[in-house]
């Protein structure tokens, strides 16, 4: 690192986009491409201003798109860069292509998604639509549930998607304005530590070198192009135990504990919300108000990991459940929502066949409050005690008008 | 690369995708050396066949050519042999029948035409148009 250390306090206020310009400085990113897009553009806008401040070392390349800024990254990745980006929306849409170039090539580039609805109709605020677009783009992707999250687990994005076993790029997400516009007290690494954690890049065939010349993106058929894929899969499959080695490291020098799965008053429950992002914090607080209030034992469980998805240790934390609401926030487009899909896969082959249903909610950033998650808890506990469904299997939580649910049971 | 890859399993593929043009690391007089006397990496697409793809194929007159290079420069995938500045033929194997070579030819008549790919060439060699007169189309 030739460029100025930063002195940081050791506690700092950060929104979630400054959580991610900080990780990438800290990380040394070689190049970064900027294109702007609400909610994320401060991310790559405070970035800019380290670099105008001679506290980056690497470029910054200013593209025309979203599409160009991830070929950008390809480009630089192949050629043996560390490179990352930061995205929302329209712009991951219009990304998704080059992604699975991305992951395809096995080049590690760090995208921070700030999860935001996907238009028409036009919105700027967070919901897990462009998260969900990017399920099967074969990237690792980690979920933080606030500012501090989305410093360390952008950090560790690099850690894991260099790994020598690993090789994939990563995605990490947090949610659109309640993260990412929101000052929260951050705890940052200092600028050596946070390097020395991440280490320096290992480029593995990069195209710049010279004496050994090497093709990247090949064409490969039917006589290859499976055993690529598998390739690929087996190493995003095995990507698991790294992200636990490297969330072990992590948490030897910061003190911060990350899971694979994270969860709250699981352990004796009966009943469970399983969520992404900020809503886990919110039902952290509806868990303890309703045991209090009502002794029903509830819990939350998020995912920190949304891919690879944790199947088994997701599974085994629920096996003493009774019900389960598996919050989607996302507009489900003709069928269940992904994490209810996620979760029943999970369950099903195991002794666990807790009552599941779905609740698609907050679409383009609509609130769930305290109260709603209370309002959910009673009736899954209900549920539980009758041993059956109340209703439909799913149902979109918190709409106007009459009650709308579907798939009969 | 020691294992053919159509032998290999998923396990044993390069990363990515990613193909290496030589076996070995390289240097820089490798730029002298005749691509015939390179060893090239079995992945090469030097050491692929692609003649089969043609429907047409262009022959070259030796009579009529002027060593332009406009073929050499242009053919898409260095089917045409040239050495020292002096074409040799056409490299049949990696020759897939584009016709772009015959387009580039400054000569009258051309020194490369395409025939069907079943004709023999000494024949198509006596089927030579003659030169065209000014005007003539
Ligand atoms: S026909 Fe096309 S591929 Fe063949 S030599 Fe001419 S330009 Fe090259
Ligand atoms: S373009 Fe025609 S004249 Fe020129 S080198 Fe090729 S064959 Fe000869």
């Amino acid at each position: 690192m030739n460029s100025k250390q930063m002195e940081l306090n050791k506690v700092e206020v950060w929104d979630g986009n400054t959580c991610n310009a900080q990780a990438f400085r800290q990380a040394a990113v070689d190049v970064l491409a900027a294109y702007p897009i609400t909610p994320s553009t401060n991310t790559v806008e405070t970035y800019a201003s380290f670099h105008a401040n001679g506290y980056v070392d690497g470029e910054i390349i200013m593209v025309e798109s979203e599409h160009a800024a991830m070929s950008g990254c390809v480009g630089a990745g192949a050629a043996g860069g560390r490179v990352a980006t930061a995205t929302s929306s329209q712009g991951c849409a219009l990304m998704v292509e080059v992604l699975y170039q991305c992951s395809g090539m096995r080049i590690p580039v760090v995208l921070c998604l700030v999860n935001r609805a996907l238009a028409a109709p036009l919105n700027v605020n967070g919901d897990h639509s462009d998260m969900y677009l990017t399920r099967d783009a074969g990237w690792i992707q980690l979920d933080s549930f606030n500012a501090q999250e989305a410093y360390d687990l952008t950090l560790c994005s690099f850690k894991i998607g260099e790994h020598k076993d690993v090789r994939l790029p990563v995605i990490s997400n947090q949610d659109g304005f309640l993260t990412s516009h929101t000052a929260q007290t951050v705890r940052p690494l200092s600028d050596k530590v946070a390097y020395d954690f991440v280490g320096d890049y290992l480029q593995v065939n990069a195209m710049l070198d010279f004496t050994n010349p090497v093709t990247h993106g090949v064409q490969t058929e039917h006589d290859w192009h499976f055993e690529h894929k598998a390739k690929q899969h087996a190493a995003l499959m095995g990507s698991l135990f790294v992200v636990e080695e490297v969330f072990e490291e992590f948490e030897k020098i910061s003190g911060r504990k990350y899971n694979l799965v994270e969860s709250y008053k699981v352990e004796d429950a009966d009943v469970v919300i399983v969520c992404l992002g900020t809503t886990y914090e919110t039902a952290m607080i509806a868990v303890d108000a309703i045991r209090e209030e009502t002794g029903i034992k509830a819990g939350v469980l998020a995912p920190r990991l949304f891919r690879p998805f944790p199947l088994t240790q997701l599974a085994s934390k629920l096996q003493n459940v009774k019900a389960i609401a598996c919050m989607d926030r996302s507009a489900p487009g003709g069928t269940v929502g992904t994490l209810y899909n996620e979760v029943a896969g999970a369950l099903f082959n195991t002794q666990a066949r807790p009552i599941l249903k779905n609740l698609v909610y907050g679409l383009g950033g609509r609130d769930i409050i305290v109260n709603e998650l209370k309002e959910i808890f009673v009736s899954l506990n209900e549920e539980a005690k009758n041993g059956k469904l109340n209703g439909k299997i799913q149902t979109l939580h918190g709409v106007r008008g009459p009650e709308l649910s579907f798939y009969e049971h | 690369m020691s294992k053919s890859i159509k032998e290999m399993g998923w396990d044993e593929l390069v990363p990515g995708a990613a193909l290496f043009s030589f076996d070995q690391v390289i240097d820089y007089t490798l730029a002298e050396t005749n691509p015939e006397d390179r060893t090239y990496a079995e992945t090469n697409s030097k050491n692929l066949y692609v003649g089969d793809w043609r429907v047409m194929k262009p022959v070259w007159n030796t009579e009529l050519c002027i060593d332009c290079q406009n073929c050499w420069i242009y053919c898409p995938d260095s089917a045409v042999i040239s050495r020292n500045k002096e074409i040799q033929g056409i490299d049949y194997d990696h020759c897939k029948g584009c016709g772009i070579c015959v387009e580039v030819c400054p000569t009258n008549p051309k020194s490369l035409m395409m025939f069907n790919e079943t004709e023999k060439n000494e024949l198509a060699l006596t089927k030579w148009p003659v030169k065209k007169e000014k005007g003539e189309k």
